[in-house]
């Protein structure tokens, strides 16, 4: 276990070096940081070649990044160029998200193992049907436009929910946010999860359960969901930080000042050091995740034990 | 080398995974499957023995879920080739003084906030959605069944460089990707948006291709080819390609619909495709702020976008259903 963890930390290393660097790159190609500085005047010259020599942006690209990973590894993230530095934002932005995050989880784990159980439990019946269309529609229909639906319905027309999040962002106001955040994810949980039970259902050890005079729900809880539920919890580990990384619409449609919300001003007014930082930092939780579910994976199967 | 412990996590085996069996219940009635009587073009179906194609084939042609998906996917390609067929106006033909109205008589959908006809714009906005899931989707899959396939075959440095770049990848949030991207690109047209799609969708393909690869090289009849002196080519393209890519079709086709999705997404956001382009993201991004007062422009474009994507969707799905010898 000790080597297996040792092993998958170190592959870690060249995916989170390769991703940053990607979108370094990409980040450099976003056009000239500069620019944005001097308002919508052109800068001179002079003063732009002082700036760039200022923030380091006369070195060549490679030489950026090593020196940028050094301050992100010493704990600096820069400072963005409005001269707030980028820890700060991420203070503020951060623990937003991961609410948000937290009540999109909360949806995928309660409603989507429960409609999956009770599916999975009814196969062929109008049950299964109707929550199989139903899945099958979440799925298609983008996540920006379910979240104007909602948002139009529920907020608008309805009045039952405020449009727009405020900025302290608390839990209550999440609510439909996190669902909107979830929703496709739901109904991916909900069908493996329907997969998963419906396969084990016919096993020889839920027969045994069942001839040896359990209660159904015991049979159900103990023997059925606990087998079942092992590929459900690797899908709902790594989709942490898909969560994280895709929650930029939702937070755009309900006006919540998270991760997404900076990014999106961090791209809009080409601020390199924000846009660059958040995502290190989304690059970082996914690995993180993916890792912490391969580790979780061997404690949830006993069959399954890493060299 | 490939990692089993591994296999399990990866995000588009369990997206792959959680469909099967979901939509069998929806229409391919398990009987479709079973001996069947001499069809009704009189051949005898034990005749000649059925590939995996001329079997998934007999199978589709039976599943109304396909039937009304192909058919729905049909109508769409031919309104995105010839819109004026049912839409006669310009889309890009917009009068202030009707902004926000409702339905009249030849306005059928009513008016967006600029004024234009929203079944008109709703009707051209096909053209952009099919073009960037096809486009997009061929391009993805060529790259990355290619890629993905001579990794799986040659194996190798090559193959480890490959699987750590598609991890590289799949580290990357996609929306974030195409805001970064596509936010300094100026171009108004499809081009950067399905290049775009490409760069990021290929490792997906590529993973599935290289597996499937994998498992189809170990088969006896390669083993065999190869003792019979096949060359590597020949190997690949006569005996792995044909016993390969079904997974690989049937992930492209499921795909095809997320790329529309995301085409509309990154519209949405504003760096997808702009205006004065017409695409069902454009239009549901600028109704988004005059909901309260003109809900019909919100609703039909994004109504034309869920039946596309969902089409798609469930064509894939079909297809799986009836390319996998599991379900049988």
């Amino acid at each position: 276990m000790g080597r297996y963890v040792v092993r998958r930390l170190l592959q870690m290393i060249p995916v989170f070096i390769g991703a940053t660097l990607l979108i370094f790159l990409m980040v450099n190609v976003m056009g000239d940081p500069i620019a944005g500085l001097c308002g919508d005047r052109e800068c001179d010259p002079a003063t732009a070649a002082q700036l760039r020599h200022e923030f380091g942006l006369d070195q060549p690209v490679w030489r950026q990044y090593l020196t940028y990973m050094g301050n992100v590894f010493t704990g600096d993230f820069g400072t963005a160029f409005n001269g707030q530095p980028v820890t700060e934002l991420m203070g503020t932005a951060f623990p937003v998200t991961i609410r948000l995050t937290v009540v999109a989880i909360l949806f995928e784990i309660v409603v989507g193992i429960v409609l999956g159980v009770v599916t999975g439990l009814r196969r062929g019946r109008p049950v299964d049907t109707g929550v199989l269309l139903l899945t099958l529609v979440v799925i298609s229909v983008p996540t920006f436009v379910t979240g104007l639906l909602l948002q139009l319905l529920l907020g608008v027309k309805w009045g039952w929910i405020d449009p727009a999040v405020s900025s302290e962002a608390p839990f209550g106001e999440l609510i439909v946010p996190g669902l909107v955040l979830a929703s496709v994810s739901l109904a991916y949980v909900t069908r493996l999860t329907r997969t998963s039970i419906a396969e084990n259902r016919r096993s020889d050890y839920v027969r045994t359960a069942i001839a040896k005079g359990l209660p159904r729900h015991r049979v159900i809880t103990r023997h059925l969901l606990r087998n079942s539920l092992i590929p459900v919890v690797t899908f709902i580990g790594t989709d942490i930080g898909a969560l994280m990384g895709g929650a930029i619409v939702t937070e755009r449609i309900f006006n919540i000042h998270g991760v997404g919300y900076q990014l999106y001003q961090g791209i809009l007014r080409q601020n390199t050091q924000t846009v660059v930082g958040f995502v290190t930092v989304l690059v970082l939780v996914f690995l993180v995740a993916n890792l912490v579910v391969d580790l979780l994976y061997a404690v949830l199967d006993p069959r399954i034990r890493y060299a | 080398m490939p990692e089993p412990q591994q296999e399990p996590y990866e995000p588009e085996r369990a997206v792959a995974g959680t469909g099967m069996g979901g939509t069998m219940d929806l229409g391919t009635s398990e009987a479709a499957t079973l001996e069947q009587p001499p069809g009704p073009d009189g051949t005898d179906p034990r005749d000649k023995p059925r590939s995996l194609w001329t079997d998934a084939w007999h199978d589709l042609r039976r599943n109304p879920v396909f039937i009304i998906s192909a058919l729905v996917i049909l109508f769409l390609v031919v309104i995105s080739l010839w819109p004026s067929l049912i839409a006669s106006g310009s889309p890009l033909k917009c009068d202030l003084a009707k902004a926000q109205e409702g339905s009249q008589p030849g306005h059928p959908f009513g008016f967006n906030g600029q004024g234009c006809d929203v079944y008109t714009r709703t009707v051209y906005g096909a053209r952009t959605s099919v073009a960037v899931g096809i486009l997009a989707t061929l391009g993805v899959a060529v790259l990355g069944s290619v890629l993905g396939g001579l990794a799986g075959f040659f194996g190798g440095a090559g193959d480890a460089v490959l699987s750590r770049i598609t991890d590289v990848f799949f580290a990357i949030p996609v929306v974030l990707g195409g805001l970064v991207l596509l936010s300094v690109i100026t171009s108004n047209t499809v081009w950067p948006v399905i290049g775009f799609i490409v760069l990021l969708g290929w490792p997906q393909i590529s993973r599935i291709a290289r597996g499937s690869v994998i498992t189809a090289k170990q088969n006896d009849y390669v083993q065999a080819a190869r003792a019979l002196g096949a060359s590597n080519s020949r190997l690949l393209l006569r005996h792995i390609a044909p016993n390969a890519i079904a997974p690989v079709i049937v992930v492209a086709t499921i795909a095809l619909g997320t790329y529309i999705s995301l085409e509309a997404t990154l519209s949405f956001l504003g760096v997808g495709l702009k205006p004065p382009s017409v695409s069902w993201g454009i239009d549901i991004s600028a109704a988004a702020p005059y909901v309260r007062n003109a809900p019909h422009a919100l609703l039909w474009p994004s109504g034309a976008l869920a039946i596309t994507v969902l089409a798609f969707i469930m064509l894939g799905d079909a297809v799986r259903d009836a390319l996998d010898p599991k379900l049988r």
